[in-house]
């Protein structure tokens, strides 16, 4: 019974790699990646869409921050906006529909190395994802997560979604949304998001100073992006658009970011609400609490290889 | 009179609170400690305090299988366990039943002529040892105390486990420990019809460890080097959960609990993209909601370990009982052609090495792994060889050095098979894989070509089909002809094995096949049903509407062998080899 049919094993790395030894590379040898250099599949979106704007901006972000590609690492789940991987030249999964969080939670928490951003949609963030939604966010795992906010689901062409507004005719409510939409930010910060802002997808700038700031944010940052929907609910953020005769108001500059109920309260209306940092506090992350929790048992370990320690166990248990 | 016996069937029933499962768990690791056998059963409540509990354990000092039909002898603390289990005693077996609770005079004639009865006031002379204090506490080390006497056991070796066992607490608690089993130890046991010795036991020499199926697939998992797992709480699959998140620390790994089922297996998917090959586990119903990340992993190719401890289903279904029902969402579940290894250790000694194997096979062929145990191997405590654990213990950290380039679904790989780079190795070439669930191309970006998913698919089915190649032919247990094959698979093998054995004694020609890699299955056990007349699958499940059990389905759709037939049941409880030679003459009559 003892005997196993399949022992450890060295597993190749040549089979379907080209490990030919590559030369090293310090970071002062390399320059800023453009865009040509991380750009893959051309976007699968409507042209006009507001998802691109946030690639851009993704890009840009890369390129400022001289951030490398092995350690860009892009998550996403299902929808319109979940093919943000296919798009970016870099280490990406494209995984089930709303489960993009906990799969990236186990690379951010495996790899302490990483900063990992995940890109999503309203349908995949607080519908079927919303239970993930709200763990991550109480837990602080520490990644970014930028929700491209559409109202509406537009892969599936055109159904209500979470976030789509009373009254918002889809094929699903033909005679106008009943359900009452979820409030992202309220969410997020009643959830336990330490890092909270909103921006829209026609500001690019300000897109790029969000992702910024959540990507140097400790803990679990979310940013949601209005980016229009032009197939199916286009002129949906117009009354946040200066160029449509709306009004890009930025949270105001006295508002105290670690003020909860202060953060609720600019939270309240958004249609089109506030843009800029809503909420921001700083608590124990997910991955700095698993860190000291590794780091106390393994100084009491220290030393030892581990069959030494599991043998540890086995005496026990004779 | 002091009769010698190489084994015995210790029941012991009660409630789940008075620490049933403590004796049991002591006198499985005595027997451990002397160098035999023991095999142990226990049913547990699903409530979550009270209820009838019973431990039942067999020590032998030959080769233990199951756990054993009937008993030897039943330790009864109160009515209704002398009630609902004497029916479990051997004809002329002894009863030790608590006269505190159970009155002699209320003891039906019939029985005293059919069992031989011993009442002891357990409640009262415990409490009389140690003091009034828990009115129902340490009675069941007193009861350990009276077997001790009975069976003659190793007194110095039960003193230092107790001593053990309540180490680290209140000094007086041991001390109180020790008191109740020397009361129970010294109880003239004047009415005691028979008194046991156990010969010596046959492993002489062989260090030996003792402890439940969780707990060794949990210590294999952390032999394999696996250093995150991801789970949500459910019976009886929690005990590898709280094990692996107390005790991966220890060699920088972690746990996470998660906030459902779904979660705990897309973040175990996610860390092993991150490098390393992950866990994930759960019981029936948790397994239903993991099924469709389970299928991105079949398609993505990525390595995961899943563990599916069975119990009874479907839904709720017997939480703690005993089923062997999950075979079917184990190898056909989630939606689209998602072939995926199936793997069911049958001891507790094959749960740590299963583990093992299935990190290795998941590694090489970059595939889900489901290791299938059961309630019953899961929660039962057996002794088996110390593990050489310097040898078996190993290293399975990543390589992220740069690589020139690499395409995860290269479909000229020599070997056909997948191997991810994890985010975090820099690819010279500049062109980076996506891992995904749509069918993709070599790169693992989208493609809609029919010509595509027709290769991928086919290079998904054939890396399981090479893999069927490298497995170990399962090698017959008894003749390698006769008339009748019993086929097992998981906790089924030692109760199968049991039968032959009985049935050959008898001159019957019965034989066992045991399979253990159910998919892919192994290669040319067509050659082995050839030699028989008949081929009885024995499994716990139903024979559902097509009249024959999950595995016995898979084979006869494999085989397309009439002679294939199922030897099945659903009580919830494990095999008694008396059921399955009653079950083999009725099918051979």
């Amino acid at each position: 019974m003892s005997e196993m049919a399949f022992p450890f094993a060295v597993l190749p790395r040549g089979a379907n790699t080209n490990a030919t030894p590559v030369a090293p590379l310090t970071d002062a040898d390399r320059k800023p990646l453009m865009k040509k250099d991380v750009s893959a599949d051309h976007p699968t979106w409507c042209p006009g869409c507001g998802d691109f704007s946030v690639l851009a901006l993704y890009f840009k972000l890369i390129e400022k921050r001289r951030m490398f590609h092995e350690k860009i690492t892009t998550v996403a789940g299902i929808g319109c906006s979940s093919r943000f991987p296919y798009f970016v030249q870099a280490h990406g999964a494209h995984f089930i529909h709303g489960r993009a969080l906990p799969f990236a939670s186990g690379v951010a928490l495996s790899r302490p190395d990483l900063h990992v951003f995940v890109f999503g949609g309203d349908g995949d963030a607080f519908s079927i994802g919303g239970n993930h939604f709200t763990h991550t966010a109480r837990k602080n795992v520490k990644l970014t997560y930028v929700v491209m906010d559409n109202n509406v689901y537009g892969l599936t062409k055109n159904q209500t979604s979470p976030t789509s507004p009373l009254g918002y005719k889809s094929k699903t409510d033909v005679w106008g949304a009943k359900d009452r939409p979820v409030n992202p930010i309220k969410q997020a910060i009643c959830a336990g998001a330490t890092f909270v802002a909103r921006s829209s997808s026609t500001n690019p700038n300000h897109v790029l100073a969000m992702m910024e700031q959540a990507m140097d944010h400790d803990g679990f940052s979310f940013v949601q992006i209005l980016s229009e929907c032009v197939e199916f609910y286009p002129g949906a953020f117009d009354n946040a658009n200066p160029r449509k005769g709306g009004a890009f108001a930025e949270v105001p500059k006295e508002h105290d970011v670690t003020d909860e109920y202060a953060s609720y309260r600019l939270a309240e209306d958004l249609t089109p609400g506030k843009f800029g940092v809503i909420y921001k506090v700083n608590r124990p992350t997910k991955n700095a609490n698993e860190a000291q929790i590794i780091a106390d048992h393994q100084a009491k370990t220290a030393g030892l290889e581990p069959w030494q320690i599991l043998k540890k166990n086995f005496d026990r248990m004779k | 009179m002091v009769s010698k016996i190489s084994e015995a069937v210790i029941r012991i029933a009660g409630n789940s609170q008075d620490g049933i499962q403590a004796i049991g768990g002591f006198l499985a690791r005595l027997a451990g400690r002397s160098e035999q056998e023991v095999m142990t059963f226990m049913t547990i409540p699903s409530t979550i305090s009270g209820g009838p509990s019973i431990f039942q354990v067999r020590i032998g000092s030959g080769e233990v299988l199951s756990a054993g039909d009937e008993a030897d002898m039943l330790l009864a603390f109160y009515d209704h366990s002398y009630t609902a289990h004497l029916g479990s005693l051997r004809k002329g077996g002894i009863v030790v039943y608590d006269s505190d609770h159970l009155k002699p005079e209320a003891i039906p004639a019939e029985n005293l002529s059919k069992y031989r009865h011993v009442g002891v006031p357990i409640s009262s002379l415990t409490i009389e040892a140690i003091g009034g204090t828990g009115r129902d506490k340490g009675k069941n080390v007193y009861a350990l105390g009276l077997l001790a006497r009975m069976f003659d056991l190793n007194v110095p070796k039960l003193h230092r486990l107790l001593q053990e066992r309540f180490t680290g607490k209140d000094p007086k608690i041991a001390e109180t420990a020790l008191n109740a089993f020397n009361a129970g130890y010294n109880y003239t046991l004047a009415t005691a019809p028979e008194l046991f010795q156990f010969k010596p036991g046959e492993n002489v020499g062989q260090a030996q460890v003792v402890m439940s199926g969780n707990e060794a697939l949990a210590y294999g998992l952390i032999a394999a080097g696996v250093r995150f797992g991801a789970g949500y709480p459910i019976t009886p699959w929690s005990d590898i959960m709280e094990l692996l998140r107390r005790e991966l620390p220890k060699y920088g790994g972690q746990f996470q609990q998660c906030e459902d089922e779904i979660a705990s297996v897309s973040m175990a998917i996610g860390a092993s993209w991150g490098g390393r090959v992950a866990v994930t586990g759960s019981s029936g119903p948790g397994i239903s909601l993991k099924t469709e990340a389970i299928g991105w992993a079949v398609m993505a190719e990525m390595p995961l370990v899943v563990v599916d401890v069975q119990r009874g289903g479907p839904s709720t279904g017997m939480p703690t009982n005993i089923e062997q029902s999950d075979l079917n969402i184990a190898v056909y579940g989630g939606h689209g052609d998602s072939p995926r290894v199936v793997i069911a250790p049958s001891s507790v000694e094959d749960c740590f090495y299963s583990a093992i194997e299935a990190v290795n096979i998941a590694r090489k062929y970059s595939t889900p792994v489901i290791l299938l145990t059961d309630q019953g191997i899961a929660t039962r405590i057996e002794a088996f060889k110390e593990p050489d654990l310097q040898k078996v213990v190993q290293d399975i950290s990543p390589d992220y050095s740069a690589v020139t380039e690499h395409k995860p679904y290269d479909l000229s790989a020599p070997d056909g098979v997948t191997r991810h780079i994890a985010p975090g190795t820099r690819v010279a070439s500049g062109k980076y894989p996506v891992v995904t669930g749509l069918e993709h191309d070599e790169l693992g970006h989208p493609t809609g070509s029919p010509k595509l998913h027709v290769q991928m698919t086919a290079k998904r089915r054939n890396k399981l089909k090479k893999l069927a190649t490298e497995l170990p032919a399962p090698v017959v247990y008894g003749a390698p002809e006769g008339q009748v094959l019993l086929v097992s698979w998981g906790s089924a093998q030692g109760p199968v094995q049991e039968a032959v054995k009985a049935a050959r004694a008898a001159g019957k020609a019965v034989s066992s096949l045991h399979i253990k890699y159910i998919s892919p299955l192994p290669n040319d056990l067509e050659k082995i049903f050839e030699a028989f007349t008949h081929v009885f699958v024995v499994e716990l499940n139903d024979e559902g509407v097509n009249g024959i059990g999950q595995f016995g389905g898979l084979l006869r759709v494999r085989y397309a062998d009439k002679k294939i037939r199922g030897i099945t049941k659903c009580d919830g409880l494990t095999w008694k080899v008396r059921e399955i030679l009653d079950r083999v003459a009725a099918l051979t009559a």
